[in-house]
């Protein structure tokens, strides 16, 4: 061995391995890009017309900070993340454990959204229709619950999976894609958190 | 044979005995070969293509003399907003993706696109945006019950799109169709490039990689971050006119700027989107049939990708009548002026490719060369009208029109033509008639350059676009009818291309593998590829493995 690793190496036996990245993480970084792109729009839509409404209420009187539904929802990036490290060590119930608290996590999230929505609606009389602010801010919010209840229908089935036994240490990089996608939607949140809730106010 | 005992036990169902389908369609309807989407993505292409290419003939005719009256002024706004987005989204769009389907996966040795179902989904969903945009002229006035075709415009300018203005659902299936087709772009956009990142074949790195799927990367990622924005704006619109939200709502404080933004934030990227490919084309075509290497392959690559950066930040100067200001005028002329650097490199490129060559000239290569003069003037009307000042004297006048059309039809579809008459033997193993070809080659560029030459002069007369006639006294009508006579002479050269590519198919010479001696991998499996495209996974050394394969004394590999 130690002659041959001093000898100068065959010409076409330094060719690397031939690998190539998983297509799975590549399309999901694509279907992200262009996601982003489509957040970006709204979140322009938003930013430009802060304080343009015609009519109130304004953002300052009516919007609170959501800090226990952020603390959820960026939480569940972390079982999320658990849950696909557990797999890759085989641990299946730890795997099933994480991922059922990232769909309790993001559930949570989620109501805290509703019950907001709900406050704006009934208590304030806000809605889509009543200004600028109404219209930017259903919208804008909307837009990324809707990816997080698709987040979640995802999570959900993977969750079935696993607990029916369906899910294998073989299926690791495929949740890891689904986690890239939860990740995406925690980070849109935090830029929504920042221009709604911080810059709007 | 079984035992009786085995036959009891073996609970087997023998496969259900239907009757026989139909096989043809069905194969077609359920594929998710990627070759047989290309095909279909082509095939509606060019099914749209007669429609537009019908919508701008009425046009051209009631334009022809003045004060005409042919068309009435709703149908011909009807007609121009029909014309530009099909063209655009059902003629353009398909037809690309439909090339680059067929194409990418053979030209880096794979045996299909990365994500094959998502592949055929893509395809149906834009193929039914075509038919809803369509289904208008039946279906959109509600409860008027005659249809109406959408009458906005392709740019749809907010507040005419607002439901008080545009009642009636035309507008809203303009909205659909758009949105829906920007869908199936993204889907095929990412199977592209997840196809090129994640499927080359062994040794094909990113620097051997031809440069037709080096396009065709840059060409999807900008559709990420073009088409992205326009379906943002679909979204927001629908919600105007839905659920009353106001966005675009000038009443309510919203802006009809904004949505020229994010329209134009979509709509100049999109130009670049379909020009990439039609490089991409004359990429392939160019060296072979100069028979020397590409010239200058990194340059090309390079020059490419800062193409696609440099066309995200110049949307503006669509915009340049609005009034953005000194500031931002100065920003997007400068930034528009910059692009002509990397497309100047390309040219200077390609004709270094030609020089020296032993240059053939078969259809492909002609209508390559026509692309390359054709291309070389749009960009200098380009960079005239990218100066703001000039623009605010010509925008929106014939003279724009017909700047963009040297850019659409000049060059992406003289590209495209150049792609059937090349590719056409590796897909029906059959050579279109070189006879045919040249008829159709010369025709059309006849009728090209009679309507599109012509079409700057009454820009340059101060004639407005889309309005449907004109006053006698104004010095515009000889010019619109030479334009129209143009029209003419293109229609008889699409005739000659229509006859050929059905003529060869039946009539036509065998083609073989390798009918124009070429040297990437489309071009080492037969004619037309089999569904498998390669039986043992193709190993590459260099950017022409066929040039290796033919040439094992002096191969590329020890050049590159």
């Amino acid at each position: 061995m130690m002659n041959t690793s001093s000898t100068i190496p065959v010409e076409g036996a330094i060719e690397a391995p031939w690998t190539l990245p998983y297509r799975g993480t590549v399309g999901m970084a694509c279907l992200i890009v262009a996601e982003a792109a489509i957040f970006i729009i709204f979140v322009v839509a938003y930013i430009f017309y802060i304080g343009k409404s015609l009519s109130g209420p304004t953002p300052a009187q009516v919007l609170e900070l959501p800090i226990f539904g952020t603390i959820c929802l960026l939480s569940s990036s972390i079982t999320v993340h658990f849950a696909s490290s557990a797999l890759r060590k085989n641990n299946l119930r730890g795997c099933t454990a994480f991922l059922a608290g990232t769909v309790l996590l993001g559930a949570i999230f989620l109501a805290t959204t509703a019950r907001e929505w709900h406050h704006l609606i009934y208590d304030e009389g806000l809605t889509i229709q009543t200004n600028l602010f109404g219209t930017t801010y259903y919208s804008l919010v909307g837009l990324h619950a809707t990816h997080v209840i698709v987040g979640l229908i995802l999570l959900s089935t993977t969750l079935a999976f696993s607990l029916t036994g369906h899910l294998k240490e073989e299926h690791e990089k495929k949740l890891e894609v689904l986690s890239l996608y939860w990740h995406f939607v925690d980070a849109v949140w935090v830029v929504v958190f920042l221009v709604v809730y911080v810059l709007g106010r | 044979m079984a035992t009786p005992v085995l036959e009891a036990i073996d609970q087997t169902q023998a496969p259900p005995q239907g009757p026989p389908r139909p096989n043809v369609i069905y194969t077609w309807l359920t594929t998710v070969d990627h070759k047989k989407i290309g095909l279909m993505y082509i095939a509606y292409a060019l099914v749209f293509l007669l429609v537009g290419g019908v919508e701008a003939i009425l046009m051209r005719i009631q334009l022809a003399v003045p004060n005409n009256h042919f068309i009435s002024p709703q149908v011909f706004n009807q007609l121009f907003t029909m014309h530009g987005t099909t063209m655009v989204f059902f003629v353009g769009m398909p037809i690309l993706f439909g090339f680059g389907n067929y194409l990418v996966p053979l030209m880096i040795g794979a045996r299909d696109m990365a994500f094959p179902r998502l592949n055929a989904f893509s395809f149906w969903v834009s193929a039914f945006a075509g038919l809803l945009l369509y289904f208008s002229y039946f279906g959109a006035s509600g409860l008027y019950a005659a249809g109406s075709a959408p009458d906005v415009g392709w740019f749809a300018y907010a507040p005419l799109t607002a439901k008080v203005f545009s009642p009636g659902h035309s507008t809203d299936y303009w909205t659909l169709a758009v949105f829906l087709s920007g869908v199936g772009s993204i889907g095929t956009a990412l199977n592209i490039v997840t196809t090129i990142l994640c499927m080359r074949c062994k040794g094909m790195k990113m620097s051997r990689m031809p440069l037709l799927p080096w396009l065709y990367l840059v060409m999807a990622s900008l559709v990420f971050v073009a088409v992205s924005p326009l379906t943002a704006a679909q979204i927001m619109l629908t919600l105007d006119r839905y659920i009353g939200s106001h966005f675009f709502d000038t009443q309510a404080g919203g802006s009809a700027v904004l949505w020229m933004h994010f329209f134009w934030i979509f709509g100049h990227p999109e130009v670049y989107v379909l020009v990439l490919p039609a490089f991409a084309f004359v990429n392939e075509i160019v060296p072979v049939f100069s028979r020397k290497a590409m010239f200058g392959y990194p340059a090309m690559v390079a020059a490419s990708v800062s193409i696609g950066f440099i066309s995200l930040s110049v949307w503006a100067h669509h915009m340049f009548t609005v009034g953005l200001g000194a500031a931002g005028n100065t920003f997007f002329v400068f930034a528009t002026m910059v692009i002509s650097v990397p497309t100047g490199i390309k040219i200077f490129n390609w004709l270094a490719t030609i020089w020296g060559g032993k240059v053939i000239f078969a259809t492909p290569m002609m209508f390559c060369v026509g692309f390359l003069f054709q291309f070389l003037i749009a960009g200098l009307t380009g960079i005239m009208l990218s100066a703001a000042p000039f623009d605010w004297q010509l925008g929106n006048s014939y003279f724009v029109v017909a700047h963009f059309h040297y850019v659409l039809v000049g060059s992406i579809l003289f590209a495209i033509f150049g792609a059937f008459y090349y590719w056409y033997p590796k897909v029906t193993g059959k050579m279109m008639s070189e006879t045919l070809g040249k008829w159709h080659f010369w025709l059309f560029l006849i009728g090209f350059h009679l309507t599109f030459d012509f079409m700057h002069v009454p820009g340059l007369l101060g004639m407005p676009r889309r309005i449907y006639t004109y006053e006698a006294g104004r010095g515009w009508g000889g010019w619109n009818l030479i334009v129209g006579i143009g029209a003419i002479f293109q229609v008889a050269g699409l005739l000659f291309f229509v006859y050929n590519l059905v003529r060869s198919y039946y009539r036509g010479k065998e083609a073989g593998h390798d009918p124009w001696d070429a040297w990437t991998l489309e071009w080492a499996v037969p004619s037309p590829p089999p569904v498998y495209n390669f039986a043992i996974e193709p190993t590459v050394n260099s950017r022409r493995p066929l040039w290796d394969l033919k040439h094992p004394e002096d191969p590329d590999s020890d050049y590159e």
